[in-house]
């Protein structure tokens, strides 16, 4: 099962968040079930018409996911999901 | 109106001013380190409301039914899926750059104006917020809005006719001054006289920069307009803009404007260096006002530095109620004047850049 690991960024946002298995066989369905975790998450991450935010990254076991629009990267079952903050601004 | 408390929108947080006995102290600072890109007090039930621009994680809004002492966040304004700002381009909230309550008949109502020029409004107090179509529709939108202070069009002014609330101004830059007198079902363009100087057609009907646009509590057949290209004011509900601006002095470019609460014919502007530039004129902060609907302008400088200053005013940072003015700067002064704008004081020079000032009890 992958785990879905959160910048502590979004501590501040999310007290509780903390590493969370996840079952969802897509991207999209793992954020789905992140925000049912902690409601409201997705859209700290995705913007209203599904996109990643433009300052925000996914890496996939240490590689950063290509597809920002649909999150089709794949990822296997032991896979670690970082979602993470761009390092932007002042 | 009372005007005890001053609330800042500011580029790290929001911050609240409250004056007990004359002396002007903070009461609250929430969403420290947060851009906030409007504070706004809802003078109908004391709610203050949090506009945030997080630069990761969007915009998002929050309320507080107890001067900032706990804040809940609701459901931020979203476009509907499959919404797009011109043909390819997906449109989604990227600021709340404007909000204003729905009136004392319609208590449930909120608006809200965003970049990339769509408007919203709630009819549950804020709990949730629905684009408003005709408006996002409008022929003009996709072919004739454009960029101006921000990268897409964005919705900074939004005026209630306190005599009728289903009639409305708003302001958009750059596409101008628009009106609706049914609740916004239908629109019609009013920038007759407006002069857009940086289009190929001037005189065009839409493609104006309306900076921020207000009407005068006493009168809102009056409405005043800080415009990119002057000040401009009307006597007829919009439906005719003269330039007031004046063609020898400061009072000309700028953003902001406030209007007397008790006289449509006295205003107030913050000068600015046009067009690149974007300074204090002169290096030197003053503020201009009108007794005379325009025909003349006086500048006021005692209290204000008169050298080395940068400071320009942002679109919502100059307020005035009753006697009353105050205004913020870019680089993070906060001022206030007890008579109408002859004398500042200063409240502050250290504030981080300042976006938005209410007065509110």
């Amino acid at each position: 099962m992958p785990t879905v690991k959160f910048t502590y960024a979004l501590k501040r946002h999310f007290p509780g968040i903390k590493d969370t298995p996840a079952r969802g066989s897509t991207l999209a369905d793992i954020l789905r079930e992140m925000d049912a975790n902690y409601p409201g998450v997705k859209s700290y991450i995705l913007d209203e018409q599904g996109n990643l935010r433009k300052h925000v990254n996914i890496f996939i076991d240490g590689t950063m996911i290509n597809d920002r629009v649909r999150l089709s990267d794949p990822f296997s079952e032991n896979s670690e999901i970082y979602i993470m903050q761009a390092l932007s601004g002042g | 109106m009372n005007s005890s408390t001053i609330l800042l929108g500011t580029r790290k947080g929001l911050i609240a001013y409250r004056a007990t006995d004359h002396r002007w102290t903070v009461e609250n600072l929430s969403f420290e380190g947060e851009p906030v890109s409007i504070a706004y007090a809802d003078p109908r039930n004391g709610m203050w409301w949090a506009c945030l621009d997080h630069g990761h994680w969007g915009v998002k809004l929050h309320r507080s039914p107890d001067r900032g002492a706990t804040w809940e966040e609701v459901t931020a304004p979203a476009y509907p899926e499959g919404e797009e700002v011109r043909d390819g381009m997906p449109a989604t909230t990227r600021y709340i750059w404007s909000m204003a309550h729905g009136g004392r008949h319609y208590l449930s109502k909120l608006w809200l104006g965003t970049d990339p020029g769509g408007l919203f409004l709630s009819e549950d107090g804020g709990d949730s917020f629905r684009l408003v179509e005709s408006l996002w529709k409008h022929p003009t939108r996709k072919t004739l809005w454009t960029g101006g202070g921000r990268d897409l069009p964005g919705i900074h002014s939004i005026v209630l006719d306190p005599r009728d609330e289903d009639h409305l101004y708003i302001g958009i830059s750059c596409a101008g001054v628009f009106e609706t007198a049914d609740g916004g079902r239908n629109w019609e363009t009013r920038n007759k006289g407006l002069r857009a100087d940086f289009l190929p057609d001037p005189a065009s009907e839409v493609g104006h920069d309306p900076h921020i646009l207000v009407a005068a509590p006493s009168n809102p057949d009056t409405l005043w307009q800080q415009n990119h290209c002057g000040i401009f004011r009307s006597t007829d509900g919009a439906k005719n803009w003269q330039d007031v601006s004046q063609s020898e002095g400061p009072a000309r470019f700028g953003f902001a404007i406030a209007v007397a609460e008790d006289d449509p014919a006295q205003a107030w502007v913050a000068p600015a260096n046009a067009d690149v530039n974007r300074t204090a004129v002169k290096g030197a902060l003053c503020i201009c006002r009108t007794d005379d609907g325009g025909k003349t302008w006086k500048d006021f400088r005692k209290g204000l530095p008169q050298e080395n200053c940068f400071d320009i005013v942002y679109r919502h940072a100059l307020v005035s109620s009753g006697d009353a003015v105050a205004f913020g700067t870019t680089t993070g002064n906060l001022f206030f004047s007890p008579d109408r704008g002859e004398s500042w004081q200063t409240l502050n020079n250290y504030l981080p850049m300042i976006y938005s000032v209410q007065f509110t009890d």
